[in-house]
């Protein structure tokens, strides 16, 4: 079965939601929009206070190419335009609407019958795809519109569809899998159409065996579209491990992208979200969320409108657990902490986490014991205790030397560390560090 | 016995050749320095703390000598009349520099500022920054870390483990700047030290709205503007809901002490004022430089 | 919402794993070695081991306590495995007040004065072994025959394999009929340091570290496999004068010091291609030494000096980077 060859770790799976059907969750009473819920620049909000919008409603602009509109996914009332905390950990602009019933825009085909066919051009489909705001769903948010735009001297030959969830904990990619696989193929083949090839592969880990045995009844009589079962290993979601696994081919380090080795990746979301975009006209405004936690007492796959508080969701699944140390918006190994529920769910929420304290506290850090056990998990092939010091001294020269910035923040290191260093914490400051000095050379130049 | 003649004799002509040699060399290969470079080296401090903006003492001293006037060129560290020396050293003039010292310009303690939230990272002011907002409602002070600290070559910055916040011992300090570029939310200030070591300044950062920012912190500055109006050199302006106190026009009245509802401003060093009421004395009162004597003494 | 949450970044979970965890599946893996050593050395194993250990036990606290004034190490385990790596590269007679010695020198000099756990560049146990052999070669050079039960300082002593088989490469061809055979050299029957005589109950520690995951295989077998590899040729150039590769492996420290010696974390390289040239260089060194130097054993110098190269190695045998070949 195929992996990625360097690195990679094996934490407890703790699929506590697997199984557990989508279930949509209620609308809530206000519904909060971040303007920046993309990589990119923040979208410009094109409504104001005391406005009325309905469930598709465009309500803020994309602000640049490197963009994405916003969409209401609610029906009311523009009650301000302010700040939230939201999951990047500080206040961020957002569009606060007051939920009033639940109307749609008309233009949008709420009927579930399969749209099979698409006879749209690559540009009015990249439009409907642009003007409905699609970014990428695994977590990064990149808008989709762009990277379905590589450049032109970018020879692209196969699409991979990133089906892995490889963080523990999460399900959604499984369950929408198992619920929506013909909308993912449908998608899969607009995508292809999109990109003007024909080869896709749908990667997925060995413990999806119900998805993989599912997708691969429904693509056997469709040619073009190859499901991939994967070893089951942390990172194997990662866009350049999921690469590695199917093609062989690695990419590059930074700046060079996918798309440099012919390959675009979307996650399965995404794709799902594409296929909602273009045959329904129905822009993002809902996904799919994990809610999930040791103590947790309803562990589930939520339906949610972005824009939901979530603290609605952690209520669903049985309210926080009172030994709850921390909450995290995504996986265990890269989700964000988040300072309280009060945030909203955007774009990028894959998943709610509640970690107990017992687990969630942090060991005292001692000093290290040059084990190499980091070396051994980096998927990536570096050195963490080696950038870590570096980190911890200031000298950013070494840790450039040293291949920092193509870290792809995977939580491998500190991991397995068994002398709890905070490994990540100082990768994360020397990458800023030495981004900006490498921005800076450039922009010399 | 001969044996013995042979190895002193071997190696001390050994030695002797090596010697020459080495003596050779060092006059074929010396590189010529202007000797004024290592005058100026001798008069100055030696901590290297790159205040001046040269990578150490020895590349500020050949700085002075290679440039054409000592505009741009000072040593923060070292007294008045030593620059005066090295300036006679140089032949150019010098300005006499305004004594400065780092201010720390948050009151965000314990008390004031409740913690809502823990981090338990990496002990780094600059990556707890990076990552959120931090442990209480206020995004813009300090942390707590003790990057400021780590910075300081003089000894002269401690944290305050009561409150949290680090306490500048004015008679070390030497404004070098160091604690102020460590900060990653530029809270630390050099400021105009004044006769009498006074100052008066703003003890806050925070540009959220009033509600938001008092909501976090009870020693919030809250953009209200009395301060501004108050001060009769027009020394305050209010710039995204936070005051700032321009030490250049401050002429220490403190007008704008007593002004503040939210006792942000702070006055150090001044002998302290008879209350007008008695409510006054029961304020919180935040940790400021003048509790470093008190500090001093719990020690 | 009540409660006050954690908001450190990610990762948020950790396998588990510990120094103290690293460090106690290293002392289970020395056990069957001390079996061993028990069987085939009686009463002297156990003084000198229990002594080795007490000492590096008590040096560590009181340099930790009283001289760098920080809280106890010593619950970290790494003390206890430096007393019983120590304690297996002496023999079974030596004088306890060697032991307390050799502890001092391997934990303060070998560990303490660079800073503690973590920053020492050298073996400890061997820093403490090779002071021991330098101070006092003739009580470091002379084993008890094996099966002496209750004999501790008055052993009988006699030849080890390994100064037979430098014997028989001096040109001393009799002393190849003193050699036992190779099931003796292989289950431990011989003469020799307390740790190294079963080759067996080594390798079962070599099994339990790679099972748990302590260890790669990458130190260990490449330095049996260079040694195998020189004293192979070696061994078909001359068969006369040079003894075939087993009786090397099992003879003497190799066992012992490649898989708990030169696997020590510490003083390891970081990369798998620098454990392979570290391991060729020391069974390079090994066999140099053994067939070369003036000493019959030359594991303790090999590893002493390839810890030397360490960083060297670490500098220059970077690991494969992600996206290397393409760039």
């Amino acid at each position: 079965m195929n992996t990625f060859k360097i690195g990679g770790v094996h934490p407890e799976p703790n699929k506590l939601s697997a199984g557990k059907k989508i279930e949509t969750l209620a609308l809530p009473n206000q519904a909060v929009f971040p303007l920046s819920q993309h990589i990119g620049a923040p979208a410009v909000p094109c409504v104001q206070k005391g406005d009325q919008v309905l469930v598709g409603t465009r309500i803020a602009d994309a602000g640049g190419f490197m963009s994405s509109p916003i969409h209401s996914s609610v029906s009311g009332k523009v009650s301000k335009i302010d700040s939230v905390v939201d999951a990047s950990g500080f206040r961020k602009p957002a569009i606060f609407i007051d939920v009033d019933g639940d109307e749609w825009e008309p233009d949008i085909d709420r009927t579930d019958t399969l749209a099979l066919l698409c006879t749209l051009s690559r540009e009015e489909i990249l439009d409907r795809i642009r003007n409905a705001g699609v970014v990428g769903m695994g977590g990064a948010c990149f808008p989709t519109h762009v990277k379905l735009s590589p450049p032109k001297d970018c020879k692209i030959d196969v699409l991979i569809v990133n089906a892995v969830e490889c963080e523990p904990y999460l399900t959604s990619d499984h369950m929408l899998m198992l619920e929506h696989s013909d909308e993912i193929i449908v998608g899969v083949r607009i995508l292809l159409k999109v990109l003007g090839i024909d080869r896709a592969v749908i990667g997925i880990e060995e413990n999806k065996a119900d998805a993989i045995q599912l997708m691969q009844s429904k693509t056997s009589m469709v040619s073009g579209i190859e499901i991939m079962p994967l070893k089951m290993k942390y990172p194997q979601g990662g866009e350049k491990q999921l690469i590695e696994a199917v093609t062989g081919r690695q990419v590059p380090p930074p700046p060079a992208l996918p798309a440099n080795v012919g390959c675009v990746v979307q996650n399965v979301g995404t794709v799902f979200a594409v296929y909602e975009a273009v045959q329904k006209k129905k822009p993002l405004i809902e996904r799919i969320v994990t809610v999930t936690g040791k103590s947790v007492k309803n562990p589930c796959n939520l339906k949610v409108r972005l824009g939901t508080p979530v603290s609605q969701l952690i209520e669903y699944a049985g309210g926080m657990p009172e030994d709850t140390g921390k909450l995290i918006s995504g996986g265990p190994m890269m989700g964000r902490p988040l300072l309280d529920d009060k945030a909203p769910v955007v774009k990028g929420t894959s998943g709610i986490l509640m970690i107990p304290e017992a687990d969630a506290v942090r060991c005292a850090e001692r000093n290290c014991i040059r084990c190499a056990k980091c070396v051994q998990a980096c998927p990536m092939g570096l050195e963490p205790y080696l950038l870590a010091t570096a980190s911890e001294a200031g000298d950013w020269a070494t840790a450039e030397e040293n291949w920092i910035m193509s870290c792809i923040e995977c939580g491998c290191c500190q991991s397995t560390c068994p002398s709890r260093r905070p490994l990540l914490d100082w990768v994360r400051l020397a990458k800023n560090r030495v981004g900006g000095i490498i921005r800076a050379r450039n922009a010399k130049k | 016995m001969s044996f013995l003649l042979t190895a002193v004799l071997v190696l001390g002509l050994t030695g002797l050749l090596l010697g020459l040699v080495l003596y050779a060399v060092s006059r074929k290969f010396k590189v010529e320095e202007d000797p004024r470079v290592g005058q100026i080296t001798e008069l100055l401090p030696g901590a290297n703390c790159g205040g001046c903006g040269f990578p150490g003492c020895a590349a500020f001293a050949e700085a002075c000598v290679k440039s054409e006037s000592m505009d741009g060129l000072k040593c923060s560290v070292c007294k008045s009349e030593v620059m005066q020396q090295i300036a006679a050293i140089t032949g150019h003039a010098v300005e006499v520099g305004v004594a400065k010292v780092a201010v720390v310009r948050c009151a965000g303690s314990c008390t004031n500022r409740p913690r809502i939230n823990s981090y338990d990272g990496a002990k780094s002011c600059a990556a707890a920054a990076l990552m959120n907002g931090g442990e209480t409602g206020c995004f813009f002070g300090c942390l707590g870390c003790g990057d400021c600290v780590r910075a300081c070559k003089f000894d002269a910055i401690h944290m305050n483990p009561e409150t949290g916040i680090p306490v500048v011992e004015q008679d070390k300090c030497t404004a070098c700047g160091a604690c102020a570029k460590a900060c990653p939310r530029m809270i630390i200030e050099l400021r105009n030290k004044n006769k009498l070591d006074r100052r008066v300044f703003v003890s806050c950062v925070n540009k959220d709205k009033g509600p938001v920012a008092k909501k976090a912190c009870s020693v919030a500055c809250i953009g209200c503007g009395k301060c501004v109006k108050v001060c009769p050199f027009e020394a305050i302006t209010l710039d995204s809901n936070l005051a700032y106190i321009d030490f250049e026009k401050c002429r220490l009245c403190r007008k704008c002490v007593d002004e503040c509802p939210q006792h942000t401003i702070q006055a150090v060093n001044f002998p302290p004022r008879k209350m007008a009421s008695p409510s006054e004395s029961q304020q919180q009162v935040p940790a400021t430089e003048n509790s470093v004597e008190q500090l001093k003494a719990e020690i | 919402m009540a409660q006050k949450l954690f908001i450190t970044t990610s990762p948020h979970v950790h396998c588990g794993d510990t120094i103290e965890r690293n460090m106690r599946t290293v002392i289970w893996a020395l056990v069957p070695a001390f079996i061993a050593s028990v069987i085939v050395f009686g009463a002297g194993a156990l003084i000198v081991t229990a002594t080795s250990v007490a000492s590096c036990l008590f040096f560590e606290w009181f340099i930790t306590r009283f001289l760098l004034k920080r809280p106890s190490t010593l619950s970290d385990g790494s003390a206890i495995i430096t007393g019983i790596l120590l304690a297996f590269n002496l023999p079974s007679n030596i004088p306890l007040y060697m032991i307390v010695m050799g502890a001092l020198v391997a934990i303060g000099i070998g560990k303490m004065v660079f800073g503690g756990l973590g920053n020492n560049p050298f073996n400890p146990a061997l820093v403490g072994r090779v002071f021991l052999l330098i101070s006092f070669p003739a009580r470091m050079t002379s084993w008890p025959v094996p099966h002496q039960m209750v004999a501790y300082a008055d052993a009988v002593t006699g030849a080890t394999p390994l100064n037979l088989i430098g014997q028989i490469a001096g040109g001393n061809t009799a002393a190849a009929d003193q050699l036992p055979g190779l099931k003796d050299l292989f289950l431990g029957n011989i003469g020799g340091c307390l740790g190294e005589v079963s080759a067996l109950a080594l390798l079962i520690g070599l099994v339990i570290l790679l099972w748990r995951k302590v260890i790669t295989w990458h130190i260990p077998v490449t330095i049996l496999a260079t040694v195998t590899v020189f004293t192979g040729i070696m061994w078909l150039i001359n068969p006369v004068l040079y003894v075939n590769p087993l009786y090397h492996l099992c003879a003497g420290g190799l066992m012992l010091g490649a898989v708990f010696m030169a696997t020590d974390y510490v003083t390891s390289p970081m990369t798998a291609k620098g454990m392979v040239w570290y391991g060729i260089g020391i069974g390079f060194l090994t066999v140099i030494i053994r067939y070369f130097g003036s000493y019959p054993e030359g594991m303790s110098f090999a590893i002493l000096i390839m810890n030397a190269v360490v960083p060297l190695i670490n500098n220059w045998c970077k690991p494969k980077r992600f996206g290397e070949a393409a760039k």
